[in-house]
């Protein structure tokens, strides 16, 4: 129900889902879809990133804002999110080889000198473990109170042989995931709400450029759709994946990859791991006879050990995320706006 | 009627305990438990608070209660079968 | 079975390191739905409807897939038993009239997005409003503890969680602490359903933790009253099959009895202590519950004693000027209370998927997890998700 409240852009339209794509249809597509004859992927494929014909290659472009509070949390920081996204956005499209970033900071007046100083390593340590390199930037300060400490925007390019889309998917199709799920979500979900959770609850975000490399160069052509489940975790992206693609989706529940902790906070708190967003794993989807290859190429790789098959593609229930959880069957869902814990 | 969670008690503290959730420690307070607590004890957290006290016992009682009901259901099973069988070769049994 | 990271997998959803993970064997669980089947089919009469009356048990038996798993001629109604479904919209309103007042609001999430007349708390968020999520009222006291202004808690739930706010209403809290009240207490509106003309409820499925508190006695009038089963059960898959089983049996018998079949928790007496805490601070008065009509003792509201911390007393919540923004009546045509009562299906409601969906809800069965729209639009009615068959086990993946 589209009510006067609609004129005004809410917290629910950031959060990854069904709203968001919407807004933006409505707002960013309309008018602006440009032509592409070369078969360039722009804005209207709502991919991870842009890919322009160069000559005979692949340029890839993708850019992100990152607002992440609190700046500072176990497993990470919003210097170390703000590589490792825009890392893994170009590698999502096959482009794993970074050619550059950049970065532009937005900083509300006050913000201590020392914390900027800690973002800046944690972006210098990102970019060494990319093999990436910050060519240019913008710093910007704004007045205190008009916006909440700091705003990172990176942009990043890269040349590849090859494209990736998210939406390659066909029915016999199956499903690796490249780690633990749900990591970061639940680290930032405890400190943000202050939940005295006692856990070992950190975020996984890590530039995963490398181990993508790995398992692409395993199996060249096999792998037909990558994405990575930030927010709105992996339903999200599976959904997406599903609904471009024309397939359904049918995961074991029994498959996934999470930590006791994780499984914990996510019980205490009634949210699904499935929900939550992850920071330095992906999705792949794989043509059946690669798939021992591709995860023998992942688990070989520190970012991979805990890569898992979890599910498969039908071509039944098209855009469907079916789970089968061992006593039955359920429907995946996409999280709606932000996660909230439940008690009831 | 709404999410209760068990959990084993770590430390006691006044009207406060420590608890542990599958690895994931919180506070839950004491102020409506019906029975003392101890470390060691299970307790079922509702919002923060424990509602009760689960005796190890029951745990496995629950277990044997279900284990009784399926018994029941298959031996209820069987005689429906032995009627079926008992109709096909004529002698009907009432 | 872990490999020693950590990291856990094999079990379906199960924690490690506590008994509970024999609650959710799936072999007992196959042998539980084959008997559930059978005594359904004994009954002779189909669909057999049931009815539960909590929304944890809703949430298990979605998050599970159960339903799936369920015999096709038991029908297993969820009723008005979501706290959010049922708080009704005034109720909503007092709470986002006094965000747009200025006043500090703590709230659990559940009730975050719940539709107002105008608007949620969420939206009063986006407006400016300062409303604070917290997972338990005591943090709700510890945030007027560390701070000097005015401090609502608005307290929803039924009555296990309305314990906790009678526990922290008696622990002198803050002066500045005040609780708007919009708990409910379930076993009045269990009357309402059975003495509906159209209902066809055989059984009722009754909520393990709100009966840890009262006690199984409380049915006992019920089923004397109407010659209907009562179950208590639990909420872990094994607690709910079994219950359901249960309950098939007692139907099947004519038996019109209480059963506990969550005896670790449920005692004929319940939790005294809790009870006596709970009573001291609420009373229960007759009250509107969303969509359906009054309930008698229905609702919770503080006692005069704690007039000084009751926010409707304290607090002249403004919701004329609310209302006199009010769109026109969507609201009406909501049939969220039907609904709850299994009476309609939400393919019933003209508004069901169109002007109401996830992302824009009107009425609370859409916006809870466990409303029955809710899940109804996720599954596309009754799910049915059984796919052709593959080989092998079925198995979705090798191990």
């Amino acid at each position: 129900m589209r009510s006067a409240l609609d004129e005004r852009i809410t917290l629910k339209y950031g959060a990854g889902g069904e709203a968001m794509r919407t807004l933006i249809r409505q707002v960013f597509l309309d008018g602006l879809i440009p032509q592409h004859p070369n078969g360039d992927i722009g804005l209207a494929a709502m991919d991870d990133g842009a890919a322009l014909r160069v000559g005979g290659r692949w340029l890839v472009v993708t850019t992100d804002s990152h607002v992440i509070h609190p700046i500072f949390f176990p497993g990470g920081d919003i210097g170390r999110l703000a590589v490792s996204g825009t890392v893994n956005d170009l590698a999502m499209m096959g482009a794993t080889d970074v050619l550059a970033l950049t970065c532009a900071v937005i900083i509300e007046d006050g913000f201590p000198r020392a914390d900027l100083i800690r973002i800046q390593h944690s972006i210098r340590a990102a970019c060494d473990e990319a093999g990436a390199t910050v060519v240019a930037g913008d710093t910007k300060v704004m007045g205190r109170g008009e916006l909440d400490g700091i705003v990172l925007n990176t942009t990043g390019i890269a040349m590849s042989d090859r494209v990736v889309p998210d939406s390659g998917l066909r029915a016999g199709d199956l499903l690796i995931v490249t780690g633990t799920l749900g990591d970061h979500g639940m680290a930032v979900m405890a400190e943000r709400h202050g939940l005295a959770l006692d856990a070992d609850l950190r975020s996984d975000m890590a530039p995963i450029n490398g181990l993508v490399r790995a398992a692409l160069a395993a199996a060249p052509g096999a792998i037909v759709a990558m994405k990575d489940p930030t927010r709105g975790g992996l339903a999200s992206a599976l959904h997406e994946m599903a609904g471009k693609s024309g397939v359904g989706i049918v995961l074991d529940e029994e498959a996934l990859p999470v930590t006791a902790p994780v499984r914990a906070a996510s019980e205490l708190l009634g949210i699904d791991p499935l929900h939550v967003a992850n920071e330095g794993k992906a999705v792949l989807g794989v043509r059946p006879e690669a798939v021992e290859d591709v995860l023998a190429a992942l688990r070989a790789h520190p970012l991979g050990r805990e890569a898992a098959l979890i599910g498969r593609c039908v071509a039944e229930r098209v855009g469907a995320i079916i789970l089968d959880t061992g006593f039955g069957r359920r429907l995946v869902t996409e999280p709606e706006g932000e996660l909230l814990p439940r008690i009831c | 009627m709404c999410l209760g969670v068990p959990g084993k008690v770590i430390e006691v503290r006044d009207a406060v305990a420590v608890v542990d959730f599958w690895g994931v420690r919180r506070h839950v307070r004491l102020d409506v438990v019906d029975e003392p607590v101890e470390p060691g004890d299970y307790i079922l957290n509702h919002v923060g608070y424990a509602i009760r006290r689960i005796p190890i016992g029951e745990i496995e009682a629950t277990l044997a209660l279900y284990e009784e009901l399926l018994a029941r259901a298959e031996a209820e099973d069987d005689l429906m079968a032995a009627d079926v069988r008992n109709e096909m070769q004529g002698t009907g049994n009432d | 079975m872990t490999d020693g990271s950590g990291v856990t997998r094999r079990s379906p959803g199960t924690p490690r390191g506590l008994a509970e993970l024999k609650f959710r064997d799936p072999t007992r669980a196959r042998a539980l739905s084959e008997a559930l089947a059978h005594v359904v089919a004994a009954i002779g009469r189909a669909p057999v409807s049931v009815m539960h009356v909590c929304g944890s048990h809703e949430q298990a038996i979605a998050r599970f897939g159960l339903r799936a798993a369920l015999p096709r001629g038991l029908n297993v109604i969820m009723g008005p038993g979501c706290p959010v479904c049922i708080t009704d919209v005034p109720e909503v309103d007092e709470g986002v009239a006094l965000a747009r007042q200025g006043v500090r609001i703590a709230t659990y999430g559940d009730m975050l997005k719940v539709p107002g007349t105008v608007m949620s708390l969420a939206d009063a968020q986006a407006e400016g409003g300062r409303v604070e999520v917290v997972y338990s009222v005591a943090q709700a006291v510890d945030l007027a503890r560390r701070c000097d202004e005015p401090v609502v808690f608005f307290a929803t739930g039924f009555e296990t969680t309305a314990v906790a706010t009678a526990a922290a209403v008696l622990r002198d809290p803050p002066a500045n602490f005040f609780v708007l009240s919009a708990h409910k207490y379930i076993p009045p509106v269990m009357e309402i359903v059975a003495e509906m003309p159209e209902t066809r409820v055989e059984g009722f499925l009754a909520a393990g933790h709100a009966a840890t508190i009262t006690g199984w006695g409380v049915f006992e009038p019920f089923v004397a009253r109407h010659r209907l089963p009562v179950v208590v059960a639990g909420f872990e898959p094994l607690d709910i099959l079994a219950g359901l089983l249960k309950l098939a049996e007692l139907v099947r018998d004519g038996a019109a009895d209480v059963a506990n079949m969550f005896p670790r928790c449920v005692t004929k007496e319940g939790n005294r202590r809790a009870q006596e805490q709970l009573w001291r601070v609420f009373r229960p008065i007759g009250g509107k519950w969303r969509g359906i009509a009054h309930v008698p003792n229905g609702n919770l509201r503080l006692r005069d004693e704690w007039a000084h911390l009751d926010a409707r007393r304290q607090f002249d919540i403004d919701l004329r000027r609310l209302w006199d923004h009010a769109p026109p009546a969507l609201v009406d045509a909501c049939i969220c209370g039907d609904i709850m009562a299994g009476i309609k299906a939400p393919t019933d409601c003209g508004l069901f998927g169109r002007e109401c969906v996830p992302h824009a809800p009107v009425g609370a069965c859409m916006v809870s997890s466990e409303g029955t729209c809710k899940i109804w639009h996720q599954y596309g009615g009754h799910p049915d998700l059984a796919l052709p068959a593959q080989g092998g086990d079925g198995a979705v993946c090798a191990r």
